[in-house]
């Protein structure tokens, strides 16, 4: 029994530094009501899907500098605090914390992507501060079992509406009367999009003749391929991100297979050209938030904007993030009291909010509804872009 | 009979005044949520730790299967909140996410531990694949997606308690004769075996142990985080808990309880360079390991029972009795 209890010490000892050091941070934070408005970026900067976070905030720090320098809202400048959540779920959640407990933000914008949105939510609720995500389009992101969630919106549209609008453009616009799904089984997103592309699809009277599965990672589907080349079918669906889509679409192209190949966002990099080849990507669309052959001006100053800061060309997330920063900015101006309770309140409101993404209202389930692009690539290169209507 | 009571009272009134001030703390909202965050994510750190440390620094068996058994932990307290969201909805979450993880840790460890040698890896690094895949699979478990919207249960005083718990369960069981048969099993198998020590008996032991306190852990993390998916528990996620065990140092309790609340300040006080956190913390672990190759405790314990050699010194020479804070517990443990 001597020594049995001893080993606690360490432990207890810890936590009472670490609770020393509590006191001392947080005495230094709570910048209530300053000449700034305090807007949280809780992002994937680092980990396995960094490139959608730092892209994310290239675009709201984009917005946000042009906000400030146009005279801010209401005379106040926008002041970001940015932390990096290592893809991380956990990490979001303690983030979250931290923007609300200890740098008393008015917003928090971001996780991009769904599960460390969702990982958010919780804590933003009780805080009740409004997180936004420009990127989180898992269905059951805004609606969790008690209903819609008070504290949560997105600006992108969700998996279901892709599915659904592909569905609908292939039956319609393509004619086509049968189709194949090629699907990442351990992707939720791909699972949810290829869910309701077959509702849809067939509901509309087509014929879905297989489907195949793969996983995150894969880089041979020649099995698949070849199986699927024996099927007869007007197009295929391959709601998956662009690693193995590429892939996919380089393989099935090699193997002659020519039907037109149907996708999602997850197409959106310039990785899909690099493993495809330009000569496969022919004969490919892909549902997104928006192109850069939209002609519209509003569009087409971003595109240029975004080459002069960056040097490069705007992808989707760019896109959504300069949105979501533009959506807050829009929330907090048009609030009657520039608090979390009072940009919550605006941005409910929303309507026809005009952003790059195409302009958009909320519906009761904090979701925008939007139009959605239709991309069409030949020669690896985006050639026609088509609006379908929700 | 009095002098082993006043020996406990030492140690345990430091445990109980941290507790108490943390509590404090907590009512007068100077620690804010996310420092409870913060000493969430290391008082589950320390549970793994310290449960995989029995596995792999006292026992001396290799497992790459940690999060396999967090997982299993995990999700069987989520599934049971989310059914029966009330405290005794938790604690049976808890307990069964344990069982179960501990019998997983039965049915895989009973073939692989009758075998010497690094075979144990191998099979755990398999096995918390096939727990991984099967949660993605499966419709109760929400597949790829997860499960959101946890009820949360983990408070201050239920992530202490359980901690020291842990710790406390873990501690005495080393210091029993199962305890001692498995310290015996790392340093000569066949010499723990001649001298009558049931070898595949105490492995197991250890291993099922070890695997109940990771399923422990999930459940707090579960309960906790209000998110989980079957990606959390991968690979990567049992390293994670490897490196703060070697980091301690293998076979120190204390160590491990030491690194893991180190790796959580470190990484806390890079949150502000995202740019350059990761190069950072990697490179604390390079240099650490580099100078301290047999991690940071090696295999020493720093313990509460240090305050009992001040209490007995008081009325004498103050400067002589300056007793290193590390005390060497060679003399007890078979080396």
């Amino acid at each position: 029994m001597k020594r049995t209890a001893t080993m606690l010490a360490a432990a207890a000892m810890g936590l009472t530094m670490l609770a020393g050091c509590a006191g001392g941070g947080a005495a230094g934070g709570g910048n209530a009501a300053g000449d700034t408005i305090k807007v949280g970026l809780n992002y994937e900067l680092s980990g396995p899907v960094a490139t959608y976070g730092q892209a994310s905030v290239q675009g709201i720090e984009m917005a946000v500098d042009e906000i400030n320098n146009g005279g801010g809202v209401k005379g106040k400048k926008i002041e970001l605090v940015k932390y990096d959540n290592k893809s991380e779920p956990a990490e979001a959640t303690t983030l979250a914390s931290k923007l609300t407990s200890s740098d008393k933000v008015l917003t928090i914008i971001g996780p991009a992507t769904s599960g460390a949105f969702k990982a958010e939510i919780p804590v933003a609720t009780r805080a009740k501060v409004p997180a936004v995500s420009g990127s989180a389009t898992a269905d059951d992101v805004t609606v969790g079992a008690q209903g819609v969630q008070e504290y949560a919106f997105r600006t992108c549209f969700n998996d279901s509406f892709q599915g659904t609008a592909m569905a609908k453009w292939a039956a319609e616009k393509k004619n086509a009367k049968s189709a194949l799904i090629i699907k990442d089984n351990s992707s939720d997103y791909s699972k949810g999009l290829a869910d309701n592309f077959k509702k849809t699809f067939t509901a509309a009277g087509g014929q879905i003749v297989g489907e195949e599965a793969y996983v995150t990672n894969d880089t041979d589907f020649n099995a698949i391929l070849t199986r699927a080349k024996g099927q007869k079918f007007d197009v295929i669906y391959l709601p998956g991100y662009y690693n193995e889509a590429g892939l996919i679409i380089k393989q099935a192209r090699a193997q002659g297979i020519t039907a037109p190949i149907l996708g999602g966002d997850g197409f959106d990099s310039p990785t899909l050209l690099q493993l495809a080849g330009a000569s496969a990507l022919t004969d490919v669309y892909f549902t997104n938030h928006y192109s850069s052959l939209d002609k519209d001006a509003k569009v087409q100053k971003f595109i240029s904007d975004f080459k002069a800061k960056y040097n490069t060309e705007p992808s989707a997330f760019n896109a959504l993030g300069y949105d979501t920063a533009k959506f807050v900015a829009d929330a907090a101006n048009r609030a009657s009291d520039v608090n979390a309770e009072g940009i919550k309140t605006a941005m409910a409101d929303t309507k026809d909010f005009s952003g790059v993404t195409g302009s958009f209202s909320m519906d009761a389930n904090h979701n925008p509804v939007k139009t959605i692009v239709v991309i069409g690539m030949k020669n690896g290169q985006q050639s026609t872009a088509e609006k379908v209507a929700s | 009979m009095k002098k082993g009571l006043v020996s406990f009272l030492v140690k345990a009134v430091p445990l109980l005044a941290a507790w108490a001030i943390v509590l404090v703390l907590i009512n007068a909202g100077i620690v804010t949520d996310y420092y409870l965050a913060t000493m969430a994510t290391i008082c589950i750190n320390i549970v793994l730790a310290v449960s995989l440390n029995l596995i792999t620094g006292f026992t001396g068996q290799f497992s790459l299967g940690h999060a396999g058994f967090m997982a299993i932990g995990a999700y069987t307290c989520a599934m049971v909140t989310m059914a029966e969201p009330s405290v005794l909805g938790f604690v049976g979450g808890l307990l069964g996410g344990g069982v179960l993880a501990a019998l997983v840790g039965l049915l895989v460890g009973l073939p692989t531990l009758r075998l010497r040698g690094d075979y144990l890896a191998i099979a755990t690094l398999g096995m918390a694949e096939i727990i991984r895949i099967i949660l993605l699979n499966q419709d109760a478990t929400n597949g790829a997606a997860g499960l959101s919207g946890i009820p949360a249960f983990l408070d201050w005083n239920w992530m202490f308690f359980l901690t020291v718990a842990t710790v406390w369960i873990i501690a005495n069981f080393l210091h029993s004769s199962q305890g001692r048969a498995c310290i015996s099993v790392r340093e000569d198998e066949i010499a723990a075996e001649s001298i009558g020590v049931h070898t595949v008996r105490s492995k197991v032991l250890a291993f099922m142990i070890g695997a109940f306190f990771a399923g422990i852990a999930g459940g707090m993390y579960a309960s906790y985080f209000y998110f989980i998916k079957p990606d959390l528990f991968g690979f990567l996620k049992s390293v994670d808990i490897l490196v703060i065990v070697v980091l301690g140092g293998l076979g120190s309790l204390s160590g491990s309880i030491i690194a893991a609340i180190l790796l959580a300040l470190i990484s806390t006080a890079l949150q502000p360079f995202p740019e350059l956190r990761m190069i950072i913390y990697s490179l604390a672990l390079v240099v650490i390991m580099i100078f301290r190759p047999q991690g940071l405790m090696g295999s020493r314990e720093v313990s509460l029972g240090v305050l009992n050699r001040f209490r007995r010194r008081e009325p004498a020479v103050a400067t002589a009795s300056a007793a290193p804070a590390i005390r060497r517990d060679d003399d007890e443990e078979v080396v």
